[in-house]
């Protein structure tokens, strides 16, 4: 019998890109797109009906190596292709990548309205707090008070949570999960491909090279501990204080709701719009032609 | 299981709704129903691994060491209870654990 890793490893992943993929030693990417490949396999998907879209930034690297249909797009516009993709084959499965910067920042606009407009699509943020390859620059998701390339005194702004973002932008399943609670990041992304709707799973990721070095928190295994150090569940954040809350971030389902989804919406109104059309030639061709060329 | 694992890669499953829950939890360190006294063999792909050290700090029974160059190896193989912490970890894909059998059946259907 073969080890399940055996066969991701065999038949979801590209050998003929270079392997090892590009990503830092102990770089939270990799675990993530484990956990995807798991998810995706676990469900029980085709290759073929699984999209996987990415914008640019390590994270963006992703799509690369995976064996599904895959396109890594520009900068913040990995949730406008997908968008197209998904208008245009409704029954595929669309998975869109990005960075936290690629997300919400340069494709911050994109991400609210796609979730207000609840297309049919999972997005995964790996928020590692920087724009790693960009050599560490601020991130929105960027600590206050954090050292980057583009903040060596200390980040003067404040961040913002992406999975809290998501929710009240209207995305209709948003979880959050760390590359250390990796069978939990599992069943999340298996939970958000299978949601009808938006999905967002936000994935708080480490990037000790660009981040964790400037700031002192160690290389990926420090990391890695911390991460299990500060997630709470949300069951159990609900009887905590804000201040035990303090520097620890939930972790779990955030919202989980059905809603109508804008793409299948807009096929049924082009569905009736089309036989509209037609019971009125048909009703001028009744009339007689003489007033249907008028 | 081969069989049916492979049939199942190959079917697409088409809508959404006969997908199984994974609510129900289908990862494969659940699927491992672990037999007492079962043994497992861990082999590292060298060539793919970068010597993170992520391996070594995660394994629950502290089992893997890392060399000079951090590279990781176990010496004490018995010991690893098939968790596959390990697995789930190794950002780069570079480790598998494997149930041992006397009899070197594995082989057959090694890589
Ligand atoms: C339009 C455009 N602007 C800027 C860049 C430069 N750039 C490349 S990657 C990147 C940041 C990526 O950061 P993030 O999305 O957080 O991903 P990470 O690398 O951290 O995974 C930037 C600003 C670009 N490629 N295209
Ligand atoms: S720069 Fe950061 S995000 Fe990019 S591969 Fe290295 S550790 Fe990962
Ligand atoms: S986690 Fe993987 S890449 Fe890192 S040291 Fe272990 S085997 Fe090597
Ligand atoms: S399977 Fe578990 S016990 Fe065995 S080496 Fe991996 S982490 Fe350690």
């Amino acid at each position: 019998m073969r080890e399940e890793a055996e066969i991701i490893r065999q038949e979801y992943l590209r050998h003929d890109k270079k392997f090892p993929h590009v990503w830092c030693p102990g770089c939270g990417n990799g675990i993530v797109m484990g956990a995807l490949l798991r998810a995706t396999h676990n469900l029980k998907l085709s290759k073929d009906e699984i999209v996987l879209a990415s914008g640019i930034g390590c994270s963006g690297r992703m799509p690369t190596y995976i064996d599904f249909n895959t396109v890594h797009t520009t900068h913040g516009r990995s949730l406008t292709f997908a968008t197209g993709i998904k208008l245009a084959n409704p029954e595929l499965s669309v998975i869109s990548v990005m960075g936290d910067g690629d997300a919400t920042a340069i494709g911050g606009n994109h991400f609210i309205h796609a979730a207000r407009r609840n297309i049919n699509i999972t997005a995964i943020i790996i928020n590692n707090s920087t724009y790693g390859m960009t050599g560490g620059q601020y991130s929105p998701t960027t600590p206050y008070g954090s050292k980057s390339t583009t903040s060596v005194y200390g980040h003067v702004e404040h961040a913002f949570s992406i999975a809290e973002l998501a929710v009240t932008a209207g995305a209709s399943f948003v979880g959050r999960g760390t590359v250390y609670h990796a069978s939990h990041l599992d069943k999340l992304i298996g939970q958000a491909i299978t949601k009808r709707g938006f999905s967002v799973v936000e994935v708080i990721s480490n990037c000790h090279v660009q981040h964790g070095r400037r700031n002192k928190l160690g290389g990926a295994v420090e990391m890695m501990q911390s991460f299990k150090n500060n997630a709470v569940t949300v069951g159990k954040a609900e009887k905590m204080t804000t201040e035990e809350m303090e520097d620890k971030f939930t972790i779990g389902i955030l919202a989980d709701i059905d809603k109508p989804i804008s793409t299948e919406e807009y096929r049924r109104i082009n569905r009736q719009a089309e036989r509209d059309a037609d019971k009125v030639v048909k009703a001028k061709v009744k009339n007689g032609v003489k007033r249907y060329e008028e | 299981m081969v069989k049916k694992i492979k049939k199942t890669l190959q079917e697409p499953s088409g809508s959404e709704e006969q997908s199984p829950d994974p609510e129900k939890g289908n990862g494969y360190w659940e699927t491992h129903k672990k037999k007492k006294g079962t043994l497992f063999d861990v082999s590292f792909f060298y060539d793919w691994c970068k010597a993170c050290g992520l391996c070594a700090s995660l394994c629950p029974r502290k089992i893997i060491l890392n060399d000079p160059l951090g590279r990781p190896y176990i010496e004490d193989m018995d010991r690893c209870s098939g968790c596959r912490f390990c697995v789930i970890h190794c950002p780069d894909f570079a480790i598998t654990v494997k149930e041992r059998f006397a009899d070197r059946r594995r082989s057959t259907d090694e890589e």
